[in-house]
């Protein structure tokens, strides 16, 4: 009998055969387990038409824009430990980053990810509306990724403020001056000054909905918090939830689209 | 030859022609959708970068923040996605019109394969290109931070990010309830409403041009010339004061447009009639009220009665088809009258730009009183 190599060594010890649970996947039974035994391989099917496998069908650009999504998750974490969000720290928190973290590329990385998150969100959908993926059984699951489009748009809003610099506040007064347009929601919105109880005016600059986003009549310190927790926790979240649904119907409308 | 780009890359001229070039690129999608073609359009893209960025005055403009640096991806990506997908999709139909199925539906393609490795392998590729790519960038361009933030002084121009650009461009055309409101609320209305209106069965699961062309022209215009186009304008040809720049133009604060835009009811009352603008605010705007009620009510009605009759690669959709009674009974009037409605909205866009540049049309309504312009 052959003598064991080192992997074969390995494979047979109790630490990991604990972990995996299965001999290497060279054959149809262990193909199987290997994606159904594992929690995040398992988002796949087990066998899927070959149409669907190609890189020239999906572009891989879903499965890129979750990846980025994860890399943006992390790179954000460790951001977090050094970024106070208040307006005498924040500033000064990214400039320290810069200057005194070691190989201090987490900042970059975050940046950098964010956009291509975009671009990546973008061409995705474009991928799915040029193989006519939207239709039938997918109506949905489209809805769904709309809303994570907008959410990923909002994700890199809300967190282009937190440098505070005046490329941050001021791309945010350009964007938040919208919300006050906003008809009847908005003070200069059409429509807000009909909202009067005689001399009361029920929509104003304190209490409109920019009012509401910002936390005050313009971006200052109010604002920075909010968009901060919007940034590292409300949306995320809500972005990791629509994900796991949209997932979870893409298997569930039958795999990647397909000839019918 | 710089020079000449400073001209005609204003919007006024650079809109027209990018409508033109869509035009084109539908009309002759099959040369289009050669591998030459395709070649010839990503060397052509990457030498116009090289080009650009050779000239100083691009490059200072270009990089005044490196959050731009995003754009030069997304163009490339896009010359190369939109190309691919026409590619495709007009294989396929060469082989439908053959009799084949379409290169998705082949024995071999139909056939399940283990997603181990099959499919794990090509994601663990892409995460590694992916980490890679975001790494080199992350190495190469810094991270752009200014001064500290400062609420007493705007920079000029003070610009949203890019992939916002698009957005505030339409600012220079519409008041902000309209460009930064009610238009993105329909566009991600529409976008959610797209499944539901195409009621089109064919072209699911496959690429594919002419058996979806109608909707495929609709967004691939919206895509590229409404919602790209725009973001490039407002990324490269916009300096100071949101004026116009040619991208080897000096960004000079001090250069002054003169607008002299007028309104509606100042062209009908004062220009025409040469009277006084009357106080009443309904009279006054008159003109403007039932033009907006025309575009949207009565154009829409008028055009199930297939008024019109278009000749050519339109013909098709235009004659009965898109705007006419067929697809009227094809769709419902409840799907109809929501496809018409996002469609006659979506075009108010070039609509009031080409009055904007033609007329110097400054609003259909405006009624300052109630902010409620249009
Ligand atoms: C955070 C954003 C998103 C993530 C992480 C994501 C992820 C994915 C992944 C991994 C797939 C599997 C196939 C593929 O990779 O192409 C997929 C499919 C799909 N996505 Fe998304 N997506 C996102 C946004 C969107 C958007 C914006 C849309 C459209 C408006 C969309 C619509 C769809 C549809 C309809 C499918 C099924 C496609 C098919 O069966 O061929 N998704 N998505």
């Amino acid at each position: 009998m052959a003598k064991d190599s080192f992997a074969q060594k390995v494979a047979k010890t109790q630490v990991w055969k604990s972990i995996f649970r299965h001999g290497p996947p060279d054959n149809a039974r262990n193909r199987a387990a290997v994606i159904a035994g594992n929690v995040f391989l398992h988002l796949h099917p087990i066998k899927l038409k070959k149409s669907g496998v190609q890189l020239g069908y999906t572009w891989c650009m879903g499965g890129l824009t979750f990846f980025v999504f994860l890399a943006l998750a992390v790179t954000g974490i460790l951001l977090m430990f050094y970024y106070r969000p208040t307006a005498e720290y924040a500033y000064n928190d990214v400039i320290a980053l810069r200057e005194h973290v070691p190989l201090g590329i987490m900042r970059e990385l975050h940046r950098w990810g964010a956009h291509a998150m975009v671009i990546t969100v973008w061409l995705h959908m474009f991928r799915v509306f040029m193989t006519g993926s939207y239709k039938p059984p997918r109506e949905f699951n489209w809805g769904v990724g709309v809303i994570l489009l907008v959410l990923t748009l909002l994700l890199s809003f809300t967190g282009y403020l937190l440098p505070w610099d005046q490329l941050a506040i001021w791309a945010i007064t350009v964007g938040s001056n919208m919300a006050k347009a906003t008809p009847f929601a908005g003070h200069g919105g059409p429509g807000a000054m009909l909202a009067k109880i005689g001399d009361f005016v029920m929509v104003s600059d304190k209490n409109d909905v920019r009012f509401q986003l910002l936390g005050g009549r313009f971006v200052g310190e109010a604002a920075l918090l909010r968009f901060y927790i919007l940034h590292c926790v409300f949306i995320p979240v809500v972005v990791s939830v629509l994900i796991a649904v949209h997932f979870w119907r893409v298997r569930k409308d039958g795999g990647i689209s397909a000839p019918l | 030859m710089k020079e000449f780009f400073n001209i005609y890359t204003d919007p006024v001229y650079s809109f027209t022609f990018v409508c033109i070039a869509f035009f084109f690129m539908i009309k002759y999608v099959d040369l289009v959708a050669t591998k030459k073609f395709g070649i010839g359009l990503m060397i052509g893209t990457v030498v116009m970068f090289v080009l650009c960025f050779m000239d100083p005055v691009f490059s200072a403009n270009f990089y005044m923040t490196n959050d731009n640096v995003p754009i030069i991806f997304l163009v490339l990506l896009l010359a190369w996605t939109t190309w691919f997908a026409l590619y495709k999709g007009v294989n396929n139909d060469r082989r439908m019109a053959q009799g084949l199925p379409p290169i998705e539906a082949t024995p071999e393609n139909r056939e399940k394969v283990w997603a181990w490795p099959n499919l794990v392998y090509t994601e663990l590729f892409a995460i590694i290109l992916g980490t890679v790519f975001l790494i080199g960038w992350a190495v190469f361009f810094k991270a752009p931070l200014e001064e500290p933030a400062n609420p007493t002084w705007a920079p000029n121009p003070a610009k949203a990010p890019w992939y916002f650009l698009g957005l505030q461009e339409m600012l220079v055309y519409f008041d902000p309830w309209l460009a930064g409101v009610l238009l993105p609320g329909l566009i991600v209305v529409g976008l959610i409403a797209i499944p539901y209106i195409d009621v089109n069965p064919k072209g699911n699961g496959y690429y594919t041009f002419r058996e979806r062309k109608f909707a495929i022209i609709v967004y691939l215009f919206c895509w590229l010339v409404l919602w790209n186009f725009l973001i490039i304008i407002g990324t490269v040809f916009r300096g100071p004061n949101w004026s116009f720049y040619g991208p080897f133009e000096v960004w000079d604060t001090h250069k002054v447009i003169a607008a002299n835009n007028v309104n509606i009811s100042e062209m009908l009352w004062i220009n025409t009639l040469g009277v006084k603008l009357p106080s009443n605010i309904l009279v006054r705007e008159i003109a403007g009220i039932l033009m907006t009620l025309a575009y949207l009510v009565l154009f829409p009605l008028f055009l199930t009665k297939k008024l019109f009759n278009f000749k050519g690669t339109f013909g098709a959709i235009f004659n009965g088809g898109f705007l006419g009674k067929r697809y009227l009974q094809r769709l419902g009037w409840a799907r109809y009258s929501i496809l018409i409605f996002l469609v006659l909205m979506t075009l108010t866009l070039p609509i009031k730009m080409y009055l904007r540049w033609l007329i110097n049309l400054k609003y259909i309504v405006f009624m300052p009183e109630f902010e409620f312009n249009i």
